[in-house]
Order: structure tokens, then C-alpha cells, then sequence
């Protein structure tokens, strides 16, 4: 089998938040256009795990933390990164989905400008692209001046992904992104994940283990801060190694 | 079992209810009580001028033969001081809310809450006291002048006494912003302040821009610091540095000296209703402003 190229890499990584360590010597890799998905009972970690990888942990007061992260064989905890080009180089979506108090338009916009775009028509072909690539531009085209707000949470939620496609991201961090929405929401946001894998690579944190079976090509079970097993999924969803794992899936216990 | 019936309890409870409501209807009553005085006692000075002329006449001699009611100074020398207010105020008090809300932690955002509220607590005879000796005779000598008491020392002191209320609205406004507001600007890189600048100040305007406009209301409706300090004379002033008279300053000078009843007496009296309209309009707007739905 080739070996595949490693986007991310953790080495035993240690996250503590005063005298709590959310992560115990967590070491996995993410390969290139893949979908990891992280699952896991709550408080396990999964969350502060993608905190760490785009540094918006660097807002908690009172964290530390050990070990190594490289992005493309980059030390991201290093001296001379700058923080604010790896967060566009990591997009991230939250669990609740956060549109800006603004225009659709400008909410995509948003990034783009900062970064020294300011050509009217630029700046339409990437809002164009990024909503298309979120599956969103045929349910938004005819009113992109309209607030961010006004759409409903599914929308709002394929909204704020076209917003971080808009910085042209390498990996995409998913914060469990279909947490508050329907059945039907949850499959467009699925679609465009599978979507955006050609080009991207990402990593989901979900509460939903089918989720994590539906869209996964690879699953790492987190539990207390401690990584029990990463494997393809189907692997771990028909035989786990390790019994937590089994366990957790079925659902005997989280 | 059901059946309603009168116990104390119930009385008690009746009782409570009553109060609190009557507490609150009290309130309201006491307003429209002050302003029906206000326009019976001041209606009458429009048997001997019109109101418009009352508002833009330029000279105010109450007291001469045939006497002369006209406001216009008054009015330009309160607009004067309390846009030099403004201008002071609002960029100061803003900033130091965001200050405040966005860039302190812990013991230093407990002291300067602190701090600013106590700065609301100073008697503004006192303000008004430091404002003639010690910062009168500074711009006297700084602009050269005959006196150290203009509308821009008014201005100064003003500012500091608007300060509080403008301060601790916006950083409550300011505060409110949800956090994650804040992590998904982050999150798509962008700085501190591009945060600040582009995604809290914008959610909190509506607080904010309440916030000014209290603050202003405060300014308008000040009278004993403004009194001491602007040098309390009834002209137009064509600069920041002439003495100037405010609405609020000639009635606390003049009410002492007139006779009940007097023409003077009703002219003071119009003095307050052109006053409360303003402050009413003011207080109005920024009510709007901190009930508009977020959009």
C-alpha cells in the first residue's frame, strides 16, 4: 500500500486546562483528503483536540500544552508561526452554526477582503464559488444581500462552510456541525462534506457514531483524553479491537 | 376544593400585587404631573411672545422695559457646551469601554469598573468646584484669555461627568456579544482587533449608540457644574472659548429672583419646557436604539 501523504501529524500531544488533562499523549495522523472522524462520549477531548490544531485554544486561560503538531511537516506551536494565516489555513465549523451580523454577501466576503481583495467582481466569483461548493448558492442566489441571520440553522450552517471555503483552506475542522440540525439538514451538510474531501482534507467530531459511519473513511474513538483505537471505519464499526470501543458503538455505555 | 376562595393569604397576595403595580403606575404619573406644570406655568409667557420668536430671538433681557424673551443664545450656548461634551466624551468613553469589555481581565477590569463608577458619584457642585480652580485658570493662560471660564471649560468637565454613563452601558453592551461571535472571527483568522473593529462593535452598536445618547441627555440636563464654570453670560458664542449661558444655568440663576406670577417667572417656565422636550426626544431615541431588534 502507498503510503499516503500525512497532512497533519500529532506527537504526543498533552493538553491540560489547569490541573485537568484534556488530552493524554494523543499521536495519530491525518492523511491527505480524507475525513477523519473523531468519536467519543462527551468530555473525552474530541473538541479540544481540533482547538488545538488551529490554536483558537490560545483564547482559554490557563491551558498548556506538550508534545508536537505539524501541518505539512510544519511545527505549528513553533516560534515564527503566525497564528492568523494557519487559522485560514485551518478552517473550522462550529457545532452551532455562527453567521456574522451581515449581508450573506459580505459573511463570505468577509475573509477574502481582509486578505487584500477588494475587486467587486473578485470578490462575487469567490462568494459564487464558495456557495456552490457548500451547496447553498441555488437556495441563496436571488438574496445574497440579505442578513446572515435570516436563513434558517441548516443553511446558516452551509453558509458558515462556504465562508471558510472562502479563505481557501487546506483542512477543514468540523466542531460535531449537525448537532442542532434536522435529518434533512444534516444529509445536505453530509453531501457537501463528501464533496469537499476531493479537495480538502478535513476531520469531524461528531456525537453521532453513524454520522462518523455514514462520511468517515478512517474513525479514532477518543475516551477521557486518551486515544483507544483509530482504523478504517468500516474495520471499527464491524470488528472494534479494542472492548471500550465495541462497547461505546453499540452503545452500552456514553 | 377548587373554589376561590378569600383567605389572608389571598389578601396578602391582592395587597403585594396592588402595591407593586402602584409603585410602578406612580412613576408615570409623576411625569406627565411634572410636564402639565411645566406647560401651565410656562404656557402663559406666549401671551406676550410668540414662540417662535421665544426661540430664535437673540436677546434675553427679563428684567429691562419693555423686557426681551428670547432664548436663541441660551439654546446655542447648551448646544455649544454639550456637542464640546461629545466630542470629548463619546471617542473616550467608547474606547475605554472596549477597553474595559475586550482587553482587561480580572483585577484591573474590577478596578476600572469601579473607578468609572465612582466617578459618577462626585457631587457635580464638586466638579463644577475643581473645574474653576484648577482647570479655569490653565485655559486662561493656555489661550491667553480674560477668562478662564468659557463654554470649552464647561465642555471638559461635562465630558467627565458623561463619561460614567457611557462607559458602563457600552461595556455591558459590549459584554453581551456572545463569545462565539468572537471564536468564529478568530477562527477565520482574524485578528484581535479586525474581531473588535468588524464583529463585536457591530453587534453591540445599537447598546453603544444608546450609551452616547444617555450620555449626551446627561450633558444637556447638567446644570450646577455648568453653571460655575462656563462663565454665564447670556450671549451668542462664536467659539469654543467665549463665555456662554445654558438653558439649565438661567433658570437655577434666575428662579431666585423673580416674583411668583411675574412674565420672567412663566419665561423661565418655557425655559423648562423647551428643556424636557429636548431630553425627552434624546432619552426617546436612545430607548429605540437599545430596544431595536438585533438585526
Amino acid at each position: 500500500m502507498v503510503d499516503k501523504l500525512a497532512r497533519i501529524v500529532t506527537e504526543e500531544l498533552n493538553v491540560w486546562y489547569g490541573a485537568h488533562q484534556a488530552l493524554k499523549s494523543i499521536s495519530l495522523k491525518v492523511e491527505a483528503n480524507e475525513i477523519l472522524g473523531i468519536i467519543g462520549p462527551a468530555n473525552s477531548g474530541k473538541s479540544t483536540f481540533l482547538q488545538v490544531l488551529n490554536r483558537l485554544i490560545d483564547l482559554k486561560p490557563q491551558t498548556r500544552v506538550s508534545g508536537r503538531i505539524l501541518i505539512d511537516n510544519q511545527e505549528i506551536f513553533g516560534a515564527n508561526i503566525d497564528v492568523e494565516a494557519l487559522r485560514r489555513k485551518i478552517g473550522m465549523i462550529f457545532a452551532l452554526p455562527i453567521p456574522l451580523p451581515m449581508s450573506i454577501f459580505d459573511n463570505i466576503a468577509y475573509g477574502p477582503r481582509r486578505n487584500g481583495i477588494k475587486k467587486k467582481s473578485m470578490l462575487e466569483e469567490i462568494v459564487e464559488e464558495s456557495l456552490k461548493a457548500a451547496y447553498l448558492w441555488d437556495e441563496v442566489k436571488d438574496r445574497l444581500s440579505d442578513s446572515g441571520l435570516n436563513l434558517s440553522g441548516g443553511q446558516q450552517q452551509r453558509l458558515c462552510i462556504a465562508r471558510t471555503l472562502a479563505l481557501k483552506p487546506e483542512v477543514i475542522l468540523f466542531d460535531e456541525p449537525c448537532s442542532g440540525l434536522d435529518p434533512v439538514s444534516t444529509g445536505k451538510v453530509e453531501e457537501a462534506m463528501l464533496e469537499l474531501k476531493k479537495n480538502y482534507t478535513l476531520v469531524l467530531v461528531t456525537n453521532n457514531t453513524k454520522q462518523a459511519s455514514r462520511v468517515a473513511d478512517r474513525t479514532a474513538f477518543f475516551l477521557m483524553g486518551e486515544l483507544i483505537e483509530i482504523n478504517n471505519t468500516q474495520e471499527m464499526f464491524t470488528v472494534p479491537r479494542d472492548k471500550r470501543t465495541e462497547d461505546y458503538i453499540s452503545g452500552r455505555f456514553g | 376544593m377548587l373554589k376561590k376562595r378569600w383567605n389572608h393569604k389571598k389578601i396578602f397576595e391582592w395587597g403585594i400585587e396592588g402595591l407593586i403595580k402602584l409603585s410602578g403606575i406612580v412613576s408615570i404619573i409623576l411625569v406627565g404631573l411634572i410636564f402639565i406644570f411645566l406647560l401651565k406655568e410656562g404656557i402663559s409667557v406666549f401671551k406676550i411672545v410668540n414662540p417662535i420668536n421665544f426661540i430664535l430671538g437673540k436677546e434675553w433681557h427679563p428684567v429691562s422695559k419693555p423686557p426681551d424673551f428670547g432664548i436663541l443664545s441660551l439654546i446655542l450656548g447648551s448646544f455649544a457646551v454639550t456637542l464640546g461634551a461629545a466630542i470629548i466624551a463619546l471617542p473616550l468613553g467608547v474606547t475605554s469601554a472596549i477597553f474595559i469589555a475586550e482587553v482587561t481581565t480580572g483585577k484591573t477590569k474590577e478596578m476600572l469598573k469601579i473607578g468609572i463608577e465612582f466617578l459618577a458619584a462626585i457631587p457635580s457642585v464638586v466638579i463644577g468646584f475643581v473645574g474653576i480652580v484648577v482647570l479655569a485658570p490653565v485655559i486662561q493662560k493656555v489661550f491667553d484669555l480674560p477668562t478662564g471660564l468659557t463654554v470649552l471649560t464647561g465642555s471638559i468637565m461635562l465630558s467627565i461627568m458623561a463619561m460614567p454613563t457611557i462607559v458602563s452601558i457600552s461595556e455591558d453592551a459590549i459584554t453581551a456579544v456572545p463569545k462565539r461571535y468572537r471564536e468564529a472571527a478568530l477562527a477565520l483568522g482574524a485578528t484581535r482587533w479586525q474581531t473588535i473593529w468588524r464583529v463585536v462593535l457591530p453587534s453591540a452598536s445599537g447598546g453603544i449608540v444608546a450609551a452616547c445618547m444617555l450620555g449626551i441627555g446627561r450633558v444637556i440636563g447638567e446644570t450646577m457644574a455648568v453653571m460655575m464654570v462656563t462663565g454665564n453670560a447670556p450671549r451668542i458664542p462664536h467659539s469654543l472659548l467665549e463665555p456662554a449661558r445654558t438653558l439649565t444655568s438661567t433658570i437655577a440663576a434666575e428662579m431666585g429672583e423673580t416674583v411668583q406670577g411675574s412674565e420672567h417667572y412663566f419665561a423661565l417656565f418655557a425655559i423648562g419646557i423647551v428643556l424636557f422636550i429636548i431630553t425627552f426626544v434624546i432619552n426617546f431615541t436612545a430607548d429605540l436604539f437599545l430596544h431595536k431588534e438585533k438585526v
